[in-house]
């Protein structure tokens, strides 16, 4: 029994770090009905943000977050301003293949030589870990600083979205681009701060992935978001709550298998759960069923 | 030819239908009115499987038509239009209405993959039978035009055509003079009229202009908040002070 | 006689193809390296085709085609490896078995999964894709002949240019007669309005699935062609990236659009050798730095695709006159 409840602590770990990249694909989708890409990629450049702030600069934790946050949220702006907002009015496949292709170009661009470089690199802990026992269960220091760093952006994000103009705007925008439009909201601007916003919780996750595995690669983007676009999609897409509770469900699904099960099969068993769960509901658990007038 | 009886459909709070009763005899050319709102649609979204009611029954010919999906309620001879035009945009105006006579299609897919006489004759017939009706609607000229690119009164007639390529016993029509200024809604009453001879239709149409529906529909029905408050006669509801009330509210008298 | 003529007009095209090939191939006239990247490209646009009809042509948003190819692929190369040999005859029947496996799954998979809308239909795909793969990865505990993460080794190699060209050929021949006729019109109806579609007595369900069958046993033929011509299997040919590539030539030739496919397939199998063999050596990274770039370009330039709507007259016929 102890071990298992310890594998679900071990499960909580990976599952809130997927939950600040989940809450990135649910947002941006929420907004602008894309599945982005490239969002993975940019969890990965708060990473290696994460990586030089630490190594080179030396700066203290919270300034590295800091660091990864600007980094990341700015890159995503950057995107959504040259590849997505031109597409806005064309068949939704052309953003997809786009999101597709900035996503490539992330990857192999910063694995060339002169930018990340190719290889893996090893990601320096800014701290010792140690461990303490709670309640029978042993609990990291990198645990406790996952679980409240991301219990503390879930909360500040909640603020933002529920209880700042921005917010309201972004829920207006979300249902209605047109008519928030003519309401006086600035739509573009609403959309910039909205990917902006989840790719800042990405470069958050970006930095904490790294001190949990400590091996980075300009490629570690891939897996990790494909899991978190999945969990957002689990918890239903669009739904913040949504987002967050597909990525505790895929967090579990795969620390539970890798130790009961296998590790090989570490990968598929949540996709199995994701098929399982949309044929039964299939907007998602916390989706929204959106009905066509006909 | 089709009955409805006692239809209700719930939307999470809202009833959209509490109890509809309904019946068109065969060769009927009826019309249903009422305020916005009042589940027209959602009438015809039942009818024709769209949506599942919640309660009552549906049949045309006696032969129950609830829990059927949509093609098998159009295979036992119920074809509609939408109000908000549903054509295949990208489609040519041929290619919409000859999708229509598929489901009645002479030669199988082998046929299809081999080209086998079968096949050429086949899409010949379908040819012919698309022309023909395109012909009647004077949309001949346009058939390579694709149908999003159609000007709005030529796009609703097209719904209508490809409605009728489905050889339906019964046509529901959802606001099919949508649009149209006073000498094409003559033109309409006047083509339905002719198109109601031609093909032995039962026709049931949804209308807001009234010059329309007190035109040429030799029943009305009409419906306000989910059910019928009345039936009869352009005549007879014209007069009839609930539909009135339902129209213009309860202070008003004002006949129109 | 009036049917032998006919017959041999439209064998008359095949076997001048065949011909070619196989001089192609026995001659070193060209560069058998350029030889063999041609047939790949013969080989994607025969999936790419595939997933073409799935979502260019019904709409269905299928992000797992690699994996119906991987099936095909290990499938047929099972097979032969068990009791073809090096018989020609052998392989067009494993190569038939390898598609109708995909079929076959694409059918057991398409029945609860097509219910979906689009994006999560997308993402459902997607998640079998993965599954497929980490299948694919594990076959070995199974099926110890197919290799698993180890790979797949010795395979014959029986996909000859002759057998590439007909079989191509073929399957464009095929597409186009069904594509423009009434079952073709029925299945793009579907992706135009699929309501509309179904009140107009289309069984959207039926076409949806037999669409995507259809074109996850085309991606089943491609595979196991493919198996053929490398002879090594590995299941990293059948991941995410590669249901994106195929994804991307769809997207790029022109959803809907054969000449499109069949364009872009080329065009992406050697751009990508291309831009290999152009690139000095200390800057062969950048090859995967400058094909996303023309993808985003392409993109932003012309979202509708190369070609757009129009296609080669072979593809515009509707009956034979």
């Amino acid at each position: 029994m102890d071990t298992f409840v310890q594998q679900v602590v071990n499960g909580l770990q990976i599952g809130f770090v997927y939950a600040l990249i989940a809450l990135g694909y649910t947002m941006v989708y929420g907004i602008v009905r894309l599945i982005n890409f490239a969002h993975g990629d940019v969890f990965m450049v708060g990473a290696f943000i994460g990586l030089y702030a630490i190594e080179r600069c030396r700066l203290p934790l919270f300034a590295v977050f800091l660091l990864a946050v600007a980094g990341a949220a700015l890159l995503a702006i950057v995107i959504e301003k040259i590849a997505y907002r031109p597409l806005r009015d064309s068949p939704r496949i052309a953003s997809l293949i786009t999101a597709i292709g900035v996503s490539l170009f992330l990857e192999y661009f910063t694995a060339l030589r002169q930018v990340f470089g190719p290889n893996y690199y090893s990601f320096p802990r800014p701290f010792a870990v140690s461990s303490r026992e709670v309640c029978g269960v042993e609990l990291t220091n990198l645990q406790t600083i996952i679980f409240l760093t991301t219990l503390g952006c879930l909360a500040l994000l909640y603020y933002v979205v529920h209880r700042t103009r921005m917010g309201r705007a972004m829920r207006a925008v979300s249902h209605d681009h047109v008519t928030a439009g003519l309401m006086g909201v600035n739509v573009n601007l609403v959309i910039s701060f909205t990917f902006g916003l989840g790719a800042a919780l990405a470069g958050v996750g970006g930095v904490l992935y790294g001190i949990a595995y400590p091996q980075v690669n300009t490629f570690m983007g891939v897996m990790p978001g494909l899991k978190a676009f999945t969990a957002a999609v689990l918890g239903g897409i669009g739904s913040i709550p949504g987002a967050v509770l597909g990525a505790l469900i895929m967090g579990q699904s795969e620390t539970l298998t890798a130790a009961y099960l296998s590790s090989t099969y570490r990968d598929g068993i949540a996709f199995v759960i994701l098929i399982a769960v949309l044929l039964l509901r299939p907007t998602g658990i916390l989706g929204v069923p959106r009905t066509e007038k006909v | 030819m089709l009955e409805v009886k006692g239809l209700t459909k719930r939307f999470g709070g809202i009833m959209a239908l509490s109890g509809v009763d309904l019946r068109l005899r065969e060769g009927e050319l009826a019309g249903l009115i009422g305020p916005n709102g009042s589940g027209k649609t959602t009438v015809f979204n039942v009818v024709t499987g769209i949506y599942r009611p919640d309660d009552g029954s549906v049949a045309i010919q006696g032969e129950p038509l609830v829990g059927l999906a949509p093609h098998k309620i159009q295979r036992m001879g119920i074809a509609r239009t939408f109000q908000n035009i549903r054509l295949f945009r990208n489609l040519t105006v041929l290619d919409n209405v000859r999708v229509a006579y598929h489901p009645r299609v002479s030669y199988g897919p082998v046929s299809a993959l081999c080209r086998t006489g079968r096949y050429v004759e086949g899409e010949k017939e379908i040819r012919k039978k698309t022309m023909d009706l395109l012909a009647l609607f004077s949309l001949q000229v346009r058939k390579d035009d694709l149908a999003g690119n159609l000007p709005y009164g030529d796009q609703r007639r097209l719904e209508i055509a490809r409605a009728l390529a489905s050889e339906p016993k019964v046509l529901l029509l959802d606001e099919p003079a949508a649009g149209m200024n006073p000498s094409e809604v003559k033109a309409l009453m006047e083509f339905l009229l002719e198109i109601r001879r031609r093909f032995r239709l039962t026709i049931l149409l949804i209308e807001h202009q009234m010059r329309l529906a007190m035109g040429i529909c030799e029943r009305l029905i009409v419906m306000d908040f989910g059910t019928v408050i009345a039936e009869g006669t352009p005549k007879e509801i014209r007069n009839d002070r609930r539909v009135v009330e339902a129209y213009l509210g309860r202070a008003s008298h004002r006949d129109f | 006689m009036k049917r032998i003529s006919a017959l041999a007009r439209i064998a008359a095209p095949f076997a001048a193809a065949a011909a070619a090939g196989y001089l192609l191939e026995a001659t070193d006239v060209v560069n058998p390296y350029w030889v063999q990247i041609f047939q790949l490209a013969c080989i994607t646009s025969v999936s790419a085709l595939g997933l073409n009809i799935i979502y260019g042509f019904t709409g269905l948003f299928s992000l797992g085609h690699a994996a119906f190819y991987g099936i095909g692929a290990y499938a047929a190369a099972c097979l032969m490896k068990i009791g073809g040999g090096e018989s020609h005859l052998f392989f067009l029947a494993a190569l038939a078995a390898g598609s109708a496996c995909a079929a076959l799954v694409a059918l057991l998979v398409g029945l609860p999964v097509l219910r979906l809308t689009s994006d999560y239909l997308g993402i459902a795909t997607l998640g079998f894709g993965i599954i497929m793969k980490v299948l694919f990865d594990n076959a070995d505990s199974f099926i110890p002949l197919l290799g698993g993460a180890r790979g797949m080794t010795g395979i014959a190699r029986m996909t000859t240019v002759p057998w590439t060209v007909v079989i191509l050929g073929i399957v464009l021949v095929s597409a186009r007669n069904l594509v423009r006729s009434g079952y073709g019109r029925a299945l793009v109806s579907i992706r135009e309005d699929e309501i509309a579609a179904g009140t107009a007595g289309i069984d959207t369900f039926r076409y949806k699935l037999a669409g995507f069958v259809a074109g996850c046993g085309l991606a089943g033929l491609a595979g196991g062609m493919y198996a053929h011509l490398y002879s090594f299997l590995h299941p990293s040919n059948f991941d995410f990236f590669k249901s994106v590539d195929v994804l991307v030539i769809v997207v790029l030739g022109g959803l809907g659009n054969i000449s499109g496919t069949l364009v872009a397939s080329f065009g992406w199998i050697f751009l990508l050798e291309g831009l290999r063999v152009l690139l000095p050596p200390e800057y062969i990274e950048f090859r995967w730095v400058l094909i996303p770039v023309l993808l985003i370009v392409t993109m932003l330039l012309r979202p509708q695709g190369l070609f757009g709507f129009r296609e080669f007259r072979f593809f515009r016929e509707e009956a034979e006159p």
